[in-house]
């Protein structure tokens, strides 16, 4: 493993409690995406690990090195790409690149930030100052500076933010190319499908607590509902007392029906309900099966913990 | 010791410098040529020699060091301001680096700056005025000590403020009037006794002393006692930046 949490706490000088013990082992190459409300404590459990804001107790290891004891080999193996665009605004996109590099100590190497930024399509720009260029443009700077300095470990938080969906395509695609590079990521997003498109594990996290975390396949798999939609030949005006066990939705006007089973259970009872139905003289036109999306489980289990 | 960040800190705070070359150069060299068309020509023909020099040369040291304090103070406390206004903070923060190296770069450039300008006006100075140098090793060390503890000072407003308004506040509201009030254009030996003990409560009376004193080889207070000040300054605001970064304040939640 890369990143070892154990028993994480942060208590703000404030009082508020933002990390409530987290525990997390991260695997190297894997992209772990961290999915939470506002105010859930991702963006204070990356800052914890980076060194902007200081544990209150718990360990925190990466590369086996603990950050707070041996924070020089720890940080010198992260990139972050914060959640703002924070650039200063008149320097040029190179030399603010070349400039993270050295502050992690890595000696100049201008061919490796020539090859950062023409992967981050930044190359043709490299002399333009930051504060001429798009946001979505500032967002590569960042990630280029996360990477500047050739890290093992990438945190991501938000990266696509605010951004258009043909940008937040790319990220994905950068994400994709990074992970091939064999970089660990992890990444706290607000977008589901993204967490769903390009994590290998996903964690809930929320009120300072990690609900959960799973490879994101079996996750779905584990907890995905599924909805069976049966189109009827003829609409009908209410559902048949015969049915009355399958707790059937009338929808479409009364020309379709839907039924919610478990994947998980031994039975799904689809074949009961299917000569039940031709029992009770209704003709099927078609079937439609739809898996619940990481976003149904994402909000079940936020509002279990809020409960 | 991580020297790669040092030195990445400080050419970026040079190159904030040199974009503004002209301003940086130009602003210094007018306000001093100010000085001597007010101070050296218009008031200062009115006045007799100051301890056995002509007027318009006692004033240099004076003018280097009202010029070389304040612009050390600016530079350093707006070099480690500017990153917590617009959120580059957390770069730092997140660096493998320690509060030495970090305060090497900022203070290192603010201090470079300074020296700059402080060579600046002596070279314009002395193209109104003869001005003797007679230590000049002393004349450097007191220059090089003055920017570097006053860039420490700086660095320290610049981690305290909040906002622009407290980062004008020191400057302005306690150390302008005391490099004024300590002797740049004066000798103290001219203030009535009462004053001239008052005087001696501030700092900055020992640090244009000195300064004075390795061009003139005259001085209102004791050359060792100069150069106890300077350093006890520096001593302090050093361990004022390290208790800064050991506990956090102000800078990591």
């Amino acid at each position: 493993m890369i990143v070892e949490i154990e028993n994480l706490r942060k208590t703000y000088a404030g009082g508020f409690e933002a990390l409530k013990g987290i525990t997390l082992t991260i695997e190297k190459g894997e992209i772990l995406a961290l999915l939470g409300p506002n105010g859930a404590g991702k963006t204070t459990l990356i800052s914890t690990i980076c060194g902007i804001t200081k544990p209150g107790s718990g360990h925190v290891r990466v590369g086996g090195h603990d950050v707070v004891t041996g924070y020089r080999q720890a940080r010198s193996m992260i990139g972050l790409v914060p959640q703002e665009i924070n650039l200063e605004p008149f320097n040029k996109v190179i030399d603010t690149v070349t400039y993270t590099r050295g502050l992690f100590g890595k000696p100049r190497d201008p061919a490796k930030i020539e090859a950062i930024l023409k992967q981050l399509s930044l190359w043709d720009k490299r002399n333009s100052r930051v504060v001429e260029l798009s946001g979505g443009m500032k967002r590569r700077v960042l990630i280029a500076k996360a990477l500047s300095h050739e890290p093992d470990v990438l945190f991501l938080d938000e990266p696509t933010a605010g951004v258009d969906v043909e940008l937040r395509k790319d990220m994905w695609d950068i994400v994709a190319g990074l992970k091939a590079q064999g970089v660990t990521i992890i990444l706290t997003t607000h977008y589901i499908e993204e967490a769903e498109a390009i994590a290998d594990r996903v964690g809930v996290i929320n009120g300072g607590e990690l609900l959960l975390v799973e490879e994101k396949d079996a996750l779905m798999a584990r907890l995905g509902q599924k909805t069976l939609q049966i189109d009827l030949q003829e609409p009908v005006s209410e559902i048949p007392e015969a049915l009355a066990a399958y707790a059937l939705e009338l929808v479409e006007g009364g020309v379709a029906l839907r039924y919610s089973y478990d994947t998980r259970g031994e039975s799904t009872g689809i074949t009961r309900l299917l000569r039940d139905l031709a029992a009770a003289g209704l003709s099927l036109k078609d079937l439609q099966t739809q898996q619940s999306s990481l976003e149904d489980i994402f909000v079940g289990l936020v509002s279990e913990g809020a409960a | 010791m991580n020297w790669s960040a040092v030195w990445a800190i400080y050419q970026t705070e040079m190159a904030r410098f040199f974009r503004t070359i002209a301003q940086s150069f130009i602003s210094p060299v007018i306000s001093t040529s100010l000085y001597f068309v007010v101070f050296g020509a218009a008031i200062g023909s009115r006045i007799d020699e100051v301890e056995g020099v002509s007027y318009g040369a006692f004033i240099v040291p004076g003018l280097i060091m009202l010029s070389v304090m304040t612009q050390s103070l600016s530079n350093a406390s707006f070099g480690i301001y500017f990153p917590k206004f617009i959120g580059t903070m957390y770069e730092l923060l997140s660096a493998p680096i320690n509060f030495l190296e970090i305060v090497l770069g900022f203070v290192g450039a603010a201090a470079t700056k300074a020296l700059f300008i402080g060579v600046v006006i002596l070279v314009t100075a002395m193209m109104f005025v003869d001005v003797p140098i007679q230590h000049p090793g002393a004349m450097v060390l007191f220059l090089v000590l003055t920017c570097l503890s006053f860039s420490l000072f700086g660095f320290i407003i610049g981690i305290w403020a909040g906002n622009f308004e407290q980062l004008q506040l020191i400057p302005l509201l306690v150390v302008t009037p005391l490099v004024f009030l300590g002797g740049s254009f004066y000798s103290i030996s001219m203030l009535p006794p009462i004053w001239q003990n008052i005087t001696l409560f501030n700092p900055v009376v020992y640090l244009i002393s000195g300064f004075r004193w390795s061009f003139f080889g005259t001085a209102d207070v004791p050359i060792g006692l100069s150069l106890l000040a300077i350093g006890g300054f520096t001593a302090i605001c050093l361990a004022a930046i390290w208790w800064i970064f050991k506990t956090g304040w102000r800078i990591r939640s």
